[in-house]
């Protein structure tokens, strides 16, 4: 789609002295002004602008809250309490920070979802697919460290269980594990490199973000058919109709972020994260944040050793391996048809995962006792069945509906109840963008 | 193929396996400090050995040192904690090795191998959960050990684990009697 040649035609003077140096202008406008979008975009397709504005208020807050932060085993559980109560705004910059990492984890787990459900991991969007899986690994990375810093109890044992995760590496994992540690606990060392990753995460993301948006920018976006854009009719200019449903959706989503951020601050946080971190005392109960509870669940699921692997390491290989899921799904779908909607079967298969990840959601966040490690064995056997199992066995034995010839097509279609419009006009304002 | 005539190898040949060679060594002797930094500093090493004075402690009394960052549970175990520990059947236990470094690697698990010769009544043991690193708490669970709150790992007087999801006894670290009251650990 970028294929189409640059439409941009400098007006002022200083804007032919600029392209005639260097294109910025021309760049910009042909990537978010002329940038052809299909016309049958719906509010699922807001989420990508939406993360990008999350990630660029997580960086801003980021940066004013490290300049009243101690990254010092003694003094940092103090200075987030002083940010809290002495730092003008203090408390609000926090808990937008916070929040804000929940609800980017919020966005990206919609955004991920919808390229999923319409099949926009397929041929040629593969490296798309897997730069915003990079983003994602990174995003989780981000939002491990970031959680140690505040030196809370939770912190503390969750940094300790989670780089506990690489002593279950046979032969190297507890020189691995002190390589991160810098110690043999968590200490001093661990909090200080910890921040300075935590620090520079965001910009490695603000990078891969380029090239997501670069790789989307050849590829051109799917739409809800997953046919690809045939002819002009099937595109609308990114502004002003991309630009005003995205922005839409951003005042939408944000709505609902201020409304924790004011609100229920700490709702998707951890009371025992106001307790100082106590090396010597484990709270009763230890949980991820919320946006890891599917993978702890998984990881907690393994209880049996398999041959050679104990059950610690092989907890270990299926966290991992539920993410590699996502890195391999443009070649585990070997169905030919993009979207869920012509895809009555995978449309099904796709539901029962949402509802199997809540699940292993929920089931992480109980005790591992009893009925819940049994219920966490079947959720985490159908969450790898899903990948291993539905993805490649549907393509081959389900029958499609029949697609539209093109996006016009169905946009028309779907209208039809509506108002007539002749074959060659453009649909209703409302199907636009 | 080529106009004029050149032996292999050539000295161009020669040239490029030897940059290529001298770049990877390069990039090795650049990329080592960038991850030896990483490891445990020598002030954390400095604190690898602790000495403990146990004199106050009568049968049926513990402390715990931090060493390592870690705890270390030292207890002057009671006549019936340490029958109990005797009385284990070798075969019932879920981790038949001693995991004791002052022993070998393969040394089974009896409770005389879980302590140090002359001194059967003292445990000295690094108070970590062997399954994710929690710590237990001392003298409760079915068998009067430890019992891990986190995942309901159960170990006995020996610190031997006998139920739960932990895959280990518990670490008896590099430890010794430097006097009748005195115990260096590490």
């Amino acid at each position: 789609m970028s294929e189409g040649h640059s439409t941009y035609t400098p007006k002022t003077g200083i804007e032919r002295w600029f392209d005639a140096r260097m294109p910025l202008p021309r760049l910009v406008y042909d990537s978010f002004v002329a940038y052809p979008v299909p016309r049958n975009l719906n509010y699922a397709w807001t989420f990508g602008g939406i993360l990008s504005i999350m990630l660029v208020a997580q960086i801003l807050t980021g940066i004013v809250l490290a300049m009243h932060y101690t990254p010092d085993s003694v003094l940092a559980f103090d200075s987030v309490e002083k940010i809290m109560r002495d730092v003008n705004s203090g408390w609000l910059l926090r808990y937008l920070h916070s929040n804000g990492a929940s609800f980017f984890f919020v966005a990206v787990y919609i955004h991920i979802f919808r390229g999923l459900y319409y099949g926009s991991y397929k041929a040629p969007r593969e490296l798309l697919w897997i730069l915003g899986c990079i983003i994602y690994l990174l995003m989780m990375a981000t939002g491990f460290m970031g959680y140690v810093l505040p030196w809370g109890q939770m912190s503390f044992w969750g940094a300790t269980v989670i780089t506990g995760f690489f002593s279950a590496i046979p032969l190297v994992g507890d020189w691995i594990q002190q390589l991160l540690l810098g110690g043999f606990a968590v200490d001093n060392p661990t909090l200080n490199r910890f921040f300075a990753l935590h620090y520079l995460l965001p910009f490695m993301i603000a990078g891969v973000v380029v090239l997501h948006v670069w790789a989307l920018h050849v590829v051109g976006q799917s739409n809800p058919t997953g046919i690809e854009v045939k002819s002009k009719t099937d595109t609308v200019a990114f502004t002003p109709y991309a630009t005003i449903k995205d922005a839409f959706g951003m005042i939408v989503f944000l709505f609902f972020f201020a409304y924790f951020v004011f609100y229920l601050p700490n709702y998707l946080g951890h009371p025992d994260n106001y307790t100082v971190a106590n090396p010597l005392k484990t709270p009763a109960h230890i949980v991820p944040e919320w946006y890891f509870l599917p993978f702890y669940a998984i990881l907690r699921a393994i209880t049996f050793n398999i041959g050679p692997i104990n059950s610690k390491l092989g907890g270990v290989l299926c966290m991992f391996g539920a993410i590699v899921m996502l890195f391999l799904v443009p070649w585990l779908d070997t169905s030919k048809v993009r979207s869920a909607v012509y895809r009555p079967w995978y449309k099904l298969f796709f539901w029962l995962f949402v509802a199997d990840a809540i699940l292993l959601g929920w089931l992480g966040s109980q005790p591992a006792e009893g009925s819940y490690v049994f219920m966490a064995q079947m959720a985490t056997l159908f969450y790898f069945a899903f990948f291993l199992v539905a993805l490649p066995v549907l393509g081959l034995i389900e029958t499609p509906r029949r697609l539209p010839n093109s996006i016009t097509e169905a946009v028309l279609e779907k209208n039809k109840g509506g108002g007539h419009h002749p074959a060659g006009a453009t649909a209703a304002p409302e199907t636009k963008g | 193929m080529s106009a004029t005539e050149i032996h292999d190898p050539n000295r161009r040949d020669f040239l490029y396996v030897a940059t290529g060679m001298a770049a990877v060594v390069g990039a090795g002797a650049v990329a080592w400090p960038f991850i030896d930094q990483m490891r445990p500093d020598a002030s954390t090493l400095a604190l690898a050995s602790v000495e403990v004075d146990v004199a106050s402690l009568t049968p049926g009394m513990s402390l715990v040192v931090k060493w390592r960052g870690k705890p270390v549970v030292v207890r002057n175990r009671t006549e019936q904690e340490m029958k109990d520990g005797e009385a284990v059947n070798l075969a019932d236990l879920k981790d038949p090795i001693a995991r004791n470094e002052n022993l070998p690697a393969d040394a089974p698990a009896t409770d005389a191998n879980r302590t140090t010769p002359g001194k059967e009544a003292w445990m000295v043991m690094v108070q970590v959960c062997t399954h994710l690193g929690c710590i237990p708490l001392g003298q409760e669970g079915e068998f009067g050990g430890w019992f891990c709150p986190c995942h309901g790992s159960v170990y006995d007087t020996a610190g031997r684990i006998r139920k739960g999801p932990a895959p280990e006894n518990m670490l008896v670290p590099v430890f010794q009697f430097i006097s009748d009251t005195k115990i260096r650990i590490g």
